[in-house]
């Protein structure tokens, strides 16, 4: 199979390696090579997310309740699929099965389709909602949001909160501080990012937000959330990119499929794409429950 | 074992490129990670205090460490790839590691009402340097 006119040289065998089993170590080293760099790639967002939760753990407590988990639930099992078909694919080409390779590869590339148009939903909803990165996080709207939703605004010093809710003291200019502070008179259901109905307010003709109301979380709104929103697209928009370049890379592997390039004695190219699949599935894995599942 | 007689090399030459996973091995993996991944999301509906994020963690590095070793066949490779894996977490860890041990350190000599609840950044300012 291997051993043809060419001798001891296949064709898929480049002329500076001597084996195929060197070529393939050797190709396998480069991507775990490049894998290290991808996982050092996301440390330094990582690292964004760890000194600032770290910091100002209410922003995240307060800002998580946008997000709705269900979602990033799907999107983890829907990564998780991709990468056994992707596994699959591998397998196949490992025998030679190139009608079981194309459809594997098929399947992964539909998941990955899949996950990026839940992405679209998110973003869609985050971004009409003004809940984006930095300066362009939409405080107007926020405010405005909060009015609607019926929640009071009262000026309090912090420490001394529950007495002044008791006796409703009047703080002097001196002991105000800056920050508007809500307490919420409206029963939330928890999820802020539910479509349709609440027990509490209806918000089905929110001025604010018509069509998609977005329920605010209980307590005080903490200074600086837009800063999660930053750390949120930051961290799902590079982890996006990549799985982007994943289903252009599965489209060029299907090609080459088609082509009948990849069989049981050179299926490295298969074989690589599949380790920078899983790769993009694990940052996914760690993603999820730092962003998602913030209790 | 594994099924590297499919090959069926005829001169002898070892290959060793591609030892096949078994099918079931790739099945079960995927089984456990979907199974860890609702454990996931079941625990963090429990309130373990300062606990939810540890276990998170936690959970997901076994979901990790599956993907690498079935998945991503480290079980079978060469262990030198394993190495340079492991290694890019050591220094992974070592990047965050220092990072909050520095922010732990010196947050608050940086800014002193750093941790002060509702003190906004008008207020700090103003602590800091008066313009008056």
């Amino acid at each position: 199979m291997s051993h043809d006119a060419h001798g001891d040289h296949p064709p898929y065998l480049q002329h500076h390696f001597d084996t195929p089993q060197q070529q393939f170590s050797a190709g396998k080293l480069g991507m775990w090579l490049f894998l290290a760099q991808e996982i050092l790639f996301f440390g330094g967002l990582f690292c964004f997310y760890a000194v600032y939760r770290y910091n100002h753990p209410e922003v995240f407590d307060y800002a998580h309740h946008f997000l709705d988990w269900r979602l990033g639930a799907l999107n983890t099992v829907v990564l998780l699929v991709s990468s056994l078909t992707m596994a699959l694919a591998v397998r196949a080409a490992q025998v030679s099965n190139t009608r079981q390779l194309l459809v594997m590869l098929a399947i992964t590339f539909v998941c990955a389709g899949g996950f990026m148009v839940v992405k679209y939903f998110e973003y869609a909803h985050k971004i009409h909602a003004g809940l984006v990165w930095g300066s362009h996080f939409d405080y107007e709207k926020m405010s405005a949001r909060e009015k609607e939703q019926q929640r009071t605004p009262e000026l309090v010093d912090v420490k001394s909160s529950v007495a002044a809710l008791d006796n409703e003291v009047v703080p002097t200019e001196s002991e105000l501080p800056r920050t508007q502070l809500y307490t919420s008179t409206v029963a939330s259901t928890g999820l802020s990012a539910e479509y349709g109905k609440s027990e509490g307010v209806h918000l089905h003709d929110s001025a604010v937000d018509p069509g998609h109301p977005i329920h605010l979380p209980d307590g005080v709104r903490p200074q600086n959330i837009h800063v999660f929103f930053s750390i949120y697209f930051c961290l799902t928009g590079l982890h996006g990119i990549h799985v982007l370049a994943g289903m252009i890379m599965l489209v060029w592997l299907f090609w080459g499929g088609m082509k009948g390039r990849y069989n049981k004695d050179y299926f490295t190219p298969v074989d690589l794409g599949g380790l920078y699949w899983h790769l993009v599935d694990l940052v996914w894995i760690y993603l999820f429950p730092l962003l998602y599942l913030i209790s | 074992m594994s099924e590297e007689n499919t090959h069926g090399n005829d001169h002898g030459e070892h290959h060793g490129v591609g030892h096949v996973v078994p099918v079931w091995i790739l099945v079960g993996t995927l089984l456990a990670l979907l199974f860890l991944t609702f454990v996931t999301v079941a625990v963090a509906q429990v309130d373990l205090d300062f606990l939810n994020i540890w276990v998170a963690l936690g959970v997901a590095t076994i979901k990790a460490a599956l993907v690498c070793t079935f998945f991503m066949h480290l079980r079978w490779d060469k262990p030198f790839n394993s190495i340079v894996f492991v290694g890019s977490i050591i220094l992974l860890a070592l990047f965050l590691g220092l990072s909050m041990m520095d922010t732990r350190e010196y947050g608050p000599d940086l800014e002193p009402n750093y941790a002060e609840e509702g003190v906004t950044k008008e207020q700090y300012l103003d602590k800091v340097a008066p313009s008056n």
